[in-house]
């Protein structure tokens, strides 16, 4: 028994189109509106910038408690491809198992109440019908029982939902990364992670740990109540629309960064922003976080102008210990000069929103 | 606001258990299913005593993938600040309340071998939780319940008929004592030791489990304070502006969201650490009763956990 993914419905929305070899992602013009651009100002610095994951701006990325977009079905075809090459990009220690029920639950309510057009849940006791339309899939199974899926539970939700998703249960006063789904990671490996906690997997970020970023997020995150969730933002920077950018296959993207010019660029950059939302689950007390990758082309973002300038202002200015860690530092001076040309010293408004 | 997302309930049953304890079962309003749970949690629930905000956790023993509705057991305490006797006294079925969404902070380790589970009187009701949620997803455990006598001994037949020899019962007018350093002796390697009971119980398993070399992080407890009474004082909020008295049988915490400031907080009972407030000034002697503070940070007179803890003295300044 397998996922059998059959996509072909809502075709006109869902699009055709590709992460890899010949690259053929870009944005509709109504995805580059709805971009989650993540600089609210012209600096950057870290912070733990939570807030409340409570329903945005109708047609934003926040609209939903998970995000789907006209990326999905791609997404999900991508994500089967890299797991088909290398299983350990989803794994589940043994107690984590009631966590994935959790997060199937979660998503699965969240989704067929958020886009009924597109899936639906009917429930009689713990026997479940889900129908998840975009992909074909149309599934009767018993909640709780791993035997009636053709994966763990994480593993099945997971391979239908767009970003990665980690799952930390909590015990001895921190976080422990005891499962998760990463498959369109900014070069981190839960392969490598898998069974660290919070301050362990978070070791190699420069800057953060002195001013005790980490600390004050820790504890804000033992603290996370069920029915309350929270979220953030975090960026970096992409050569080409490659969700994989995997340390495990460094060797094959890495390179690329090589490959950048000044006529190429705005086609080939990518600002990569991932929104990070983390909910306390019911059952196992554990807590999920979702990891939600958007990529914007350099040309695609300037075609709103006070994102032009703006990233061209925090690119310019960052500090090059964040410039390196997020892997860009090589390129800074190309992607100043490039973006240069978009900002013509204009003030900017605060916050992320597109001038009208 | 303050203490997270709300449930909003309906009183659908009070069931007295014996002289001292009540059961209480709340359903939603609005016929909705409640969260499952994990086992080990407690839920805070709001009271409005005839005008006096009270609110007081209690743990939720009910089976945690039963979505209907939640039950708490509550211990009559004439001698306290009276959110017991209000439960016991004024709380009738159809009665509409507020509960928080549950909070955990008693929770099962997952990759526990077996949990081997100490239980003092009240203190049995996490407990309930915890081994219907081990009967649902597998997991081995071992109860010793220890109770004054077989009359107060809440829920023993209903564990007993359930489990068999996986509990034991101890009733202290019996003479009945757990055999506790041999109890601890004979456990498999990956054992998980839990208590919840009496302040007394807590200290002797805590205490017991060092002294035989059990690792700190295999040895879990929960003991809600009970806020406690004391002398009035007085305490100035420096960045609200605003000068708050505390009554005999108030708590700081309630003092200062009766004042109208919206401050943080969870469980109520010193464990959970939301409440935790920065002191600006202080002449005079800090009472820490909470569980949140290390000995060094309650030394350092710079923090206090406003829901348990209070103070004597002139001039008690905080950042709130």
């Amino acid at each position: 028994m397998a996922l059998d993914i059959k996509p072909g419905a809502f075709a006109d929305f869902f699009k055709d189109e590709t992460f890899r070899d010949d690259f053929t992602f870009k944005n509709s013009p109504a995805a580059i509106r709805r971009f989650p651009f993540p600089f609210d100002r012209d600096d950057y610095m870290y912070s733990v910038n939570m807030e409340p994951h409570t329903p945005g701006k109708p047609g934003s990325v926040f609209e939903n408690t998970f995000d789907v977009d006209e990326h999905y079905v791609a997404e999900m075809i991508d994500r089967a491809k890299v797991l088909a090459e290398d299983p350990l990009r989803c794994q589940s220690l043994p107690h984590m198992t009631l966590a994935g029920w959790d997060l199937l639950e979660l998503i699965m309510e969240s989704n067929a109440r958020d886009y009924p057009q597109w899936f639906s849940l009917s429930k009689s006791g713990n026997q479940w019908h889900w129908i998840n339309r975009p992909l074909g899939i149309d599934h009767r199974f018993t909640f709780l029982d791993e035997s009636t899926l053709p994966y763990g539970p994480m593993e099945y939700i997971s391979r239908q939902m767009q970003g990665d998703f980690s799952l930390q249960d909590e015990r001895e006063g921190s976080l422990w990364m005891d499962a998760g789904m990463v498959t369109t990671q900014a070069d981190w490996s839960l392969d490598f992670d898998v069974g660290m906690n919070f301050m362990e997997w978070h070791a190699p970020v420069p800057l953060a740990h002195e001013k005790h970023v980490f600390d004050r997020a820790l504890k804000f995150l033992l603290k996370l109540q069920h029915g309350s969730p929270v979220r953030r933002f975090n960026w970096t920077m992409t050569v080409n629309p490659l969700l994989d950018t995997s340390p495990e296959n460094y060797p094959k993207w890495g390179p690329t960064k090589t490959s950048l010019t000044q006529e190429n660029l705005g086609h080939k950059q990518h600002l990569r922003v991932e929104l990070q939302a983390l909910f306390r689950l019911p059952r196992s007390n554990a807590i999920a976080f979702s990891i939600r990758a958007y990529l914007g082309k350099f040309e695609e973002l300037v075609t709103v102008p006070k994102w032009g300038r703006r990233l061209h202002r925090v690119v310019r200015d960052i500090h090059p210990d964040i410039a390196a860690y997020k892997g860009f530092l090589r390129n800074r001076h190309m992607m100043v000069e490039w973006l240069a040309q978009h900002d013509d010293g204009a003030p900017t408004t605060p916050g992320f929103w597109p001038d009208l | 606001m303050s203490g997270g997302a709300k449930l909003h309930v309906r009183v659908a049953e009070v069931v007295p258990v014996n002289d001292l304890i009540k059961r209480f079962r709340f359903v939603t309003r609005d016929g909705s299913p409640m969260p499952a749970f994990s086992g080990g949690s407690h839920t805070v629930v709001e009271m409005d005593d005839h005008g006096t905000r009270r609110l007081n956790p209690y743990s939720l023993m009910s089976d945690p993938e039963d979505t209907s509705g939640y039950e708490i057991s509550v211990r009559r305490d004439e001698a306290g600040r009276g959110g017991s006797l209000f439960m016991h006294t004024h709380v009738q079925p159809g009665m509409e309340m507020v509960l928080s969404h549950p909070l955990n902070l008693f929770q099962l380790d997952g990759r526990s071998r077996k949990h081997l589970m100490i239980a003092g009187g009240i203190g049995i009701t996490p407990f309930l939780a915890q081994i219907k949620q081990l009967t649902h997803f597998g997991g081995r455990f071992e109860l010793h319940y220890a109770a004054r006598n077989r009359e107060l001994g809440a829920y023993t037949a209903d564990l007993k008929s359930a489990h068999g020899d996986r509990v034991h019962l101890y009733f202290d007018e019996e003479g009945q004592v757990i055999d506790l350093k041999s109890l601890l002796n004979r456990q498999p390697i990956g054992t998980h030791l839990y208590v919840c009971g009496p302040k007394g119980m807590l200290n002797w398993v805590r205490s017991t489990a060092q002294a035989q070399g059990w690792p700190e992080a295999s040895v879990h407890f929960e003991e809600f304070l009970a806020p406690g009474t004391g002398t009035v004082f007085q305490a100035q909020l420096a960045t609200s502006g605003k000068t708050v008295t505390v009554g005999t049988h108030q708590s700081l915490l309630e003092a200062i969201e009766a004042a109208g400031v919206d401050a943080p907080y969870l469980c109520r009972g010193g464990a959970c650490g939301q409440c935790e407030t920065n002191i600006l000034h202080c002449d005079g002697t800090i009472l820490h009763r909470d569980h949140w503070l290390t000995p060094e940070d309650q030394a350092a007179g710079t923090k206090i956990m406003p829901c348990v803890s209070r103070f004597e003295g002139k001039t008690l300044i905080l950042e709130r």
